[in-house]
């Protein structure tokens, strides 16, 4: 029987972090009241041209030069096609000469997925369908918000290099890491800030050829990319040993069967008929702004990787994982700049502080430092404790060591506070030196009422309990 | 003084404002009984708004009753091409598919024309989009040419032209993507200039060929045209395409002559043209050699391709620029039970004829198969065009030819061949392909009707086109004073 | 460069360019069409073949704008002059299928 392998390629459109639109001043944000954020030319109104934004061609760069693309003079072109959400009914694309060209995405099982093209383009307006059953289809009307429309997208497709559903979701979720580490994307799926297509053929393993492939439209989250490629590529292999074949079609997902359906059928073939936008002069950056851009990336989610296994080379993949992603780094990154065995620090920081950081409050990554580097005189348990409590707590490490019960001052420290109560009140002092336990309690009391916020009871009671055995071996 | 006001040109009219000798209610006045006399025989504009226009004048007037300092364009009546953005007046492009549509902004021009101090009269009438060389192709009226009722303005900007040559503005603007500033000009006999591609921003402008679409000034003279020239010129942040060039003082360098100029006069453009305009032109060669410049037959064959090309990439970009007359936003929207069948019935119902033909061509051009053998070899042309352009430029400060072909002709007479109505922009079309400067000015008639001399000259030479245009209408001035 | 073109060819731009022609208009645009074509048909020129596609006029590049917010328009103004619109939105018939 034969076996069979996918083959795979994604196009992953980003909407990036402007301020404002593509080619006008319009914000670029989410959750404004419909059309409210529009103007002549995100409208396309007669007369408007567009103005391309600095910001977005930089981010694109940056994007480029972290998936080790061919940064490239490039030029816009219209893509004409009519659909009532793009108001000009062509959109602002690039084609043959992108802004980046080729490039890869390491994954973390270290397969290579080469990058064809990552390109700037323009986002449509938005389409609510009205009446019947709110699908497209059986929709009564649609209305249209326009806010979405202009807003700058980069385009990554990549090379058919990516043979399963798993390997896919893989692929996205080391992409998105990339996006949001150069700060050109929020990545956030769920509001539509990462959309991908899929374009999903399957081959006899050992083959080389290219068999007929789908696409599948605006998948909107990894688990549904993962079921909607798993559907595919078997339906297709199940197809083909039947003996039927696979027409070339555009599929959506349907997240209620699991299953992906052909859209209706376009009766007519493609034809954008692109040409050069001779609105827009081409963008040529120069080599030292290319070279700024480069040396001002952060590093990536691999380097990250490769930084943390060159510190602890029998650490946890597990760990290492969740300390890469962009919320927890800069917490690992402070830990380990402070000099905190690196070990501790991951291990802080894939357990607890994950849990925390979505909603970290004074837990910055500053603070999780000095606390986690308290382990070397508190408890694993104890350590946990303050950093739960540092969420919350807006003051010095030390104010929260003692809001917590602990003592974050050294044991000298805390024998040279009790050694002042113990002079202030010498008869107490040779009373209990004397081996009079109950005026224990007074010193005790004494010393709480004068230092009891940067020392706790147990310390005090250790150190005066010391003192007491130094001076009765005198 | 106020029974001279149609007597002035532009630049004393607004000195005279200015100074407070006329004011701006009375020259606003004066043209407006002008209107009333004309515009019933010309049918030059597709709204006039008199009450608005006396407003205006009357803000004028206040502003240096208040001490305010007046532009340099205060008072003086101006009409726009009404493919121009304007929210004082509806702007439909002469097309049934905007038939109302009143802009939410001001096209860049309008504002800087209007904070001149100039008084808007009204828009005027058009080739729908600007597609034609007659203005015949409008969708509301036909436009005539003062010189002749039953003969066309020419076009695309005829209403603009017709308006200036029965003095019912006293300045114009117009737009030329092949010709359509300089063959109306001609036409009807006046002064037409367009500027090098991205002197005046086109903010505002309703594309018909993006790379090739220019705004430019159309008056009665020479000076007045220097003068709106100045006003409009200079970069526009909302225009990509838009020059940082510095802007030349044009009108006082008019009268520095032509001493040293070397003149090129198109032998292949001659040609084409029939016996009176060429010797017309003819008679203008001698005029500027006469004056000092030195003047040489060149025949430059490229030029003959650039009517093949331009009727590739005008439609080819207009297909892409009309395609949002759609009837989802703005404008007509005709019937369909799907927003697909609405589109095309808005489309359809709402285009003419010449425009659905070019969109069509230039759909055609662009589409799979064959773009490389249209739009790809007009693309070369382009550059053979420049190239050829740029060795003549080497040797000749200034081109010289014909601006259209013939004189005007009669209404109906080519409107049914567009092949024929193409080629009235031959002349034109070359400046247009290689983004260069070039005018029309009034040179000689032929039986009452008049004729239009080009000159061309290199990217940004629109000071030795002014001061060449100047000193042919000036030695006309004077031949016929004498 | 062949001249002429087929009627089915002008069905199929007319399809392209959202336009419907009825049936003597589709006759008339291949009649004018084809005789437009043989005029752009003499786009020829040895030296075509090593001259670069001229697509702007201009030497600009890199004409960028600021990363800056300005003021759009009146959702009101806009609405206006829209053939249909419900609430704060353009509306339009139903639509059938996705885009091409
Ligand atoms: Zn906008």
């Amino acid at each position: 029987m034969t076996q069979w392998e996918a083959v795979i390629g994604l196009e992953v459109h980003t909407e990036l972090k402007t301020a404002t639109k593509l080619f006008c001043g319009c914000p670029n944000a989410f959750g404004f009241e419909p059309n409210t954020s529009v103007c002549p030319v995100c409208l396309g109104l007669p007369g408007s041209l567009p103005v391309l934004n600095a910001k977005a061609v930089e981010l694109a760069i940056r994007v480029g030069s972290a998936l080790s693309s061919r940064v490239q003079a490039s030029q816009f072109h219209r893509k004409n096609y009519f659909y009532p959400d793009m108001p000009k009914d062509y959109q602002i694309s690039q084609y043959d000469v992108p802004v980046n060209a080729g490039g890869a995405v390491v994954l973390r099982s270290g397969k290579v997925v080469g990058i064809v093209r990552a390109h700037l383009e323009e986002d449509t307006g938005k389409l609510v369908h009205k009446g019947g059953d709110g699908r497209i289809g059986g929709a009564d009307y649609s209305l249209i918000d326009y806010n979405r429309s202009g807003v700058p997208l980069l385009e990554i497709v990549s090379e058919p290099d990516i043979s399963s559903a798993e390997e896919a979701k893989e692929y996205v979720s080391e992409l998105r890491a990339i996006l949001v580490a150069t700060g050109a994307s929020d990545g956030r799926m769920e509001e539509g800030s990462l959309r991908v297509d899929a374009n999903v053929s399957v081959r006899p393993v050992g083959s080389t050829e290219l068999r007929t492939r789908v696409e599948i439209k605006n998948v909107n989250s990894l688990r549904s990319l993962g079921r909607a490629i798993g559907y595919e590529v078997e339906r297709q292999i199940s197809e083909y040993e039947s003996g039927g074949s696979i027409l070339q079609q555009t599929r959506h997902f349907d997240e209620a069967s699991g299953k992906t359906l052909p859209l209706r059928a376009k009766e007519e073939a493609n034809d954008y008929r692109y040409f050069p936008e001779p609105d827009l002069p081409p963008i040529a950056p120069l080599q030292a702004e290319i070279d700024r851009i480069v040396g001002e990336l952060p590093l990536l989610p691999a380097g990250r990787r490769v930084r943390l296994f060159g510190l602890m080379p029998g650490a946890s993949s597990d760990q290492v994982e969740v300390a890469v992603t962009e919320e927890v780094w800069p917490y690992v990154v402070a830990g380990i700049e402070i000099g905190v065995a690196p070990e501790l620090v991951l291990a802080r920081a894939a357990n607890e502080l994950a849990a925390l950081v979505g909603n970290a409050g004074f837990l910055t990554p500053e603070r999780f430092a000095e606390v986690v580097a308290l382990e070397e005189r508190f408890s694993p348990s104890q350590v946990k404790l303050l950093l739960k409590e540092a969420v919350s707590f807006d003051g010095t490490v030390d104010e929260l060591v003692a809001k917590v019960g602990l003592s974050s001052s050294g044991a000298e420290d805390v024998r040279a506070m009790v050694g002042e109560v113990v002079e202030a009140n010498p008869e107490e002092w040779r009373r209990f030196v004397a081996g009079d336990a109950k005026v224990a309690g007074f010193l005790l009391g004494q010393v709480m009422r004068k230092f009891g916020k940067a020392i706790s009871g147990a310390q005090a009671k250790a150190a005066l309990e010391e003192l007491a055995r130094g001076a009765a071996g005198l | 003084m106020t029974d001279g006001i149609l007597t002035l040109d532009a630049g004393a009219l607004s000195a005279a404002v200015r100074s407070g000798e006329v004011t701006a209610v009375e020259a606003v006045e004066a043209y407006l009984a002008q209107v009333a006399v004309q515009e019933p025989e010309v049918d030059a504009f597709l709204s006039l708004d008199a009450d608005a226009a006396i407003a205006a004048a009357e803000a004028v007037d206040r502003a240096r009753a208040s001490g305010a300092a007046l532009g340099p364009l205060a008072g003086v009546p101006v009409a726009f091409k009404d493919n121009l953005c304007t929210t004082a007046f509806p702007t439909t492009a002469a097309s049934k598919i905007l038939e109302g549509w009143v802009p939410p902004y001001n096209a860049t021009v309008v504002d800087r024309v209007l904070a001149a101090g100039a008084i808007a009269i009204g828009k005027t009438n058009l080739d729908e989009f600007a597609m034609g060389s007659s203005t015949e192709n409008s969708g509301y009226k036909i436009t005539r040419n003062p010189h002749d009722l039953d003969r066309v303005p020419g076009g695309s900007s005829g209403g603009s032209a017709a308006v200036i040559a029965s003095r019912m503005a006293l300045l114009a603007l117009g737009s030329d993507t092949g010709g359509s500033i300089r063959q109306p000009a001609s036409l009807s006999g006046i002064v037409g200039l367009k500027p090098t591609y991205g002197r005046v921003s086109r903010y505002g402008l309703l594309a018909y060929a993006s790379s090739l679409d220019q705004i430019g000034p159309m008056a009665a003279t020479v000076k007045d045209a220097a003068l709106m020239a100045e006003v409009i010129f200079g970069h526009d942040p909302m225009d990509a395409t838009s020059l940082r060039a510095p802007i030349p003082a044009l009108v006082n360098a008019l009268m520095e002559g032509v001493t040293s100029f070397r003149v090129g006069l198109v032998s292949d453009l001659l040609e084409v043209a029939s016996p009176a305009v060429a010797s017309a032109v003819g008679r203008a060669a001698a005029t500027l050699a006469q004056l000092g410049a030195k003047v040489e037959t060149i025949s430059i064959p490229e030029l003959a391709l650039g009517l093949p090309a331009y009727y590739v990439v005008a439609p080819a970009e207009a297909s892409s620029n009309l395609a949002r007359y759609d009837g989802v936003r703005y404008g007509f929207r005709g019937n369909g039970e799907t927003a697909e069948e609405m589109m095309v019935a808005s489309r359809s119902e709402g285009f003419g004829d010449e425009v659905k033909r070019r969109i069509m061509l230039g759909t055609y051009a662009l589409s799979a198969g064959y773009y490389d053998a249209f739009y790809l070899r007009a693309q070369r042309v382009r550059s053979l065009v420049r190239t050829a352009f740029q060795e003549a430029y080497s040797r000749f400060d200034l081109l010289l030819s014909p601006t259209s072909p013939t004189t005007a002709f009669k209404i109906g007479e080519r409107s049914e061949d567009p092949v024929e109505m193409y080629r009235s922009d031959v002349c034109t079309i070359p400046s247009n392909l290689s983004g260069d400067p070039a005018i029309s000015v009034p040179f000689g008639d032929e039986d009452g009707l008049p004729i239009g001399v080009q000159l061309m000259g290199p990217a940004l030479s629109e000071e030795r086109l002014l001061r060449a245009a100047f000193a042919l209408e000036s030695a006309r001035a004077e031949e016929g004073e004498r | 460069m062949t001249s002429g073109i087929s009627k089915a060819d002008v069905v199929h731009v007319a399809r392209l360019a959202r336009l419907n022609l009825a049936p003597d208009e589709v006759a008339a645009h291949q009649e004018q069409l084809s005789r437009i074509l043989d005029l752009v048909g003499a786009m020829d020129d040895d030296r075509l073949a090593q001259m670069p596609a001229m697509a702007h006029t201009q030497d600009l590049v890199n004409v960028l704008r600021e990363d800056v917010a300005v003021p759009g328009l009146p959702r009101e103004m806009l609405l206006r002059s829209a053939p249909d619109v419900e609430g704060e939105f353009f509306r339009i018939p139903k639509i059938l299928g996705e885009p091409e």
